[in-house]
């Protein structure tokens, strides 16, 4: 139902990116979820993509004519939680 | 601070979570449970309902119920349960970075190196997009269950819920119980999605159930939260007809549009994924052992293949089990044996109109494990 999505939606809450900027992502060349977060940061925020990823994959699916298991999926990085920096300068390296 | 070492490290105090660690510790494994929630059980602390099912699966039992009694089994059997324990990575060399809050109300970042680790870390709900999803008054269904059954906070007073499996079902009774308006329950599919039970109650308590209708906008005030809904009846490709709109005053919109496995850790495990859709999404393969392409590291529960707590709770024992397996305190025939007999009752569980499907996907990531993992990769 791509179609009836306005390109000022937002899609991906935490790095406010909306429908407009995954499309245009796709047409600069992206062809996976990867490629949409690194142009956009959809799924680079707070909640690392849990909220937003399959819409994302929805969005990229629709607009590359491909099933939503053919764009693949965000790679994890951590911390895949919150966390300070002062919470990281007290850690002991190991 | 230096590396803690144990034999099984939990991540996920729910019921998948809490059922690996009793049967772990039980065969004598010292077993650490770590759950970033302040209350361990996960969502069965939600379940104010009754269950459904056999005996073995404490059918007649209120979830919240079932949530204390695996707590207390969990306590005798020796578990350490590390509560507002968050996993924030998993490292080369099997280091698991756990960031802990202390009684004092500090926080600490603790590397534990586990010889075996169990993965459950559960699902998360599926958002929708329509115009103002993202207003204040928009929520998962889940969100507004917590609210209500454990915060005892009503999220709003006028509700519009959004899908009709059994989560859109139950958590509108349980809205109506709390003191909540339940407007309309809207459902894109031709009908109810849940079970009957739950979908009568609904009923009888006057509530229209607008089948074929998604909801395409949220109306918003001067504050920009949530003040109405607008509904449109969806063709045969789930598209909205213009010109049926309608709007409905509400405070509350609630989607209950399924879950999806929770995979962060299970990718920085490096375990192998695949998309299944009928699961959820990206789901970890894995074996009859529930252990995944990664020697040593099992899940269980809905972060392998969204189901419900019964099955859950059943494939954490056989990880438990398994567990206690790799670590030498039970031998490969016992196991096998504890797993068939486990493996039987997940078989009764997924029978009928809804169980069917769960088997055959189960047994497919199952198949695709055996075909497509020659050698596990090493954890630690």
């Amino acid at each position: 139902m791509s179609e009836y999505l306005d390109d000022d939606m937002i899609v991906c809450r935490c790095e406010e990116v909306t429908v407009g900027e995954i499309r245009a992502a796709v047409r600069d060349g992206a062809k996976d979820v990867v490629g949409v977060k690194r142009r956009t940061r959809a799924g680079m925020g707070l909640c690392q993509g849990r909220t937003c990823e399959k819409m994302v994959m929805a969005i990229i699916a629709s607009e590359l004519g491909k099933k939503t298991d053919q764009v693949g999926t965000s790679s994890a990085r951590p911390p895949v939680r919150p966390l300070t920096f002062g919470e990281l300068a007290d850690a002991e390296v190991i | 601070m230096s590396i803690k070492m144990t034999d099984l490290l939990v991540i996920g105090a729910g019921p998948a979570g809490l059922s690996a660690s009793i049967e772990a510790a039980r065969l004598g494994a010292k077993v650490i449970i770590a759950d970033l929630n302040m209350k361990p059980g996960g969502q069965l602390f939600k379940q104010i309902h009754k269950f459904f099912g056999s005996s073995a699966h404490h059918s007649g039992t209120r979830g919240i119920d079932i949530g204390r009694m695996l707590l207390e089994e969990a306590k005798s059997a020796g578990v350490q349960i590390w509560l507002k324990s968050t996993v924030i990575g998993i490292f080369p060399g099997g280091k698991v970075s756990i960031e802990r809050e202390m009684d004092d109300g500090t926080t600490e970042l603790v590397t534990l190196m586990p010889k075996e680790l169990v993965i459950a870390t559960g699902a998360s709900e599926n958002a929708i997009r329509f115009k103002n999803w993202t207003a204040p008054g928009v929520m998962g269904a889940g969100a507004a269950q917590t609210m209500i059954n454990v915060n005892h906070v009503k999220p709003g007073n006028k509700v519009v819920m959004l899908g009709s499996g059994n989560v859109g079902l139950i958590v509108s009774y349980q809205l109506m119980q709390a003191g909540c308006d339940v407007c309309a329950l809207v459902e894109a599919a031709p009908k109810v999605g849940g079970y009957a039970v739950h979908a009568a109650k609904i009923r009888r308590a006057g509530v229209p159930i607008l089948l074929r209708h998604t909801i395409i906008e949220a109306k918003t005030d001067s504050n920009g939260t949530v003040s109405g809904c607008v509904t449109a009846e969806v063709d045969d490709h789930f598209n909205p007809i213009p010109g049926t709109e309608e709007t409905i005053d509400c405070d509350v919109i609630t989607i209950a549009a399924g879950l999806k496995p929770t995979m962060d850790l299970i990718k920085l495990a490096g375990c192998k994924l695949t998309f299944d859709g009928p699961f959820g999404g990206y789901v970890p393969i894995h074996n009859e052992k529930m252990e995944t392409s990664v020697k040593g590291v099992f899940v269980a529960g809905d972060s392998t293949g969204v189901e419900e707590a019964n099955t859950a709770l059943d494939e954490g024992k056989i990880a438990g089990i398994s567990a206690a397996e790799a670590l030498g305190l039970i031998s490969e025939t016992d196991a096998d044996e504890k797993r068939k007999e486990i493996w039987n009752r997940l078989d009764s569980l997924r029978m009928g109109p809804f169980g069917q499907r769960r088997k055959i996907e189960k047994e497919h990531l199952i198949d695709l494990y055996n075909k497509e993992v020659k050698e596990q990769k090493a954890f630690a």
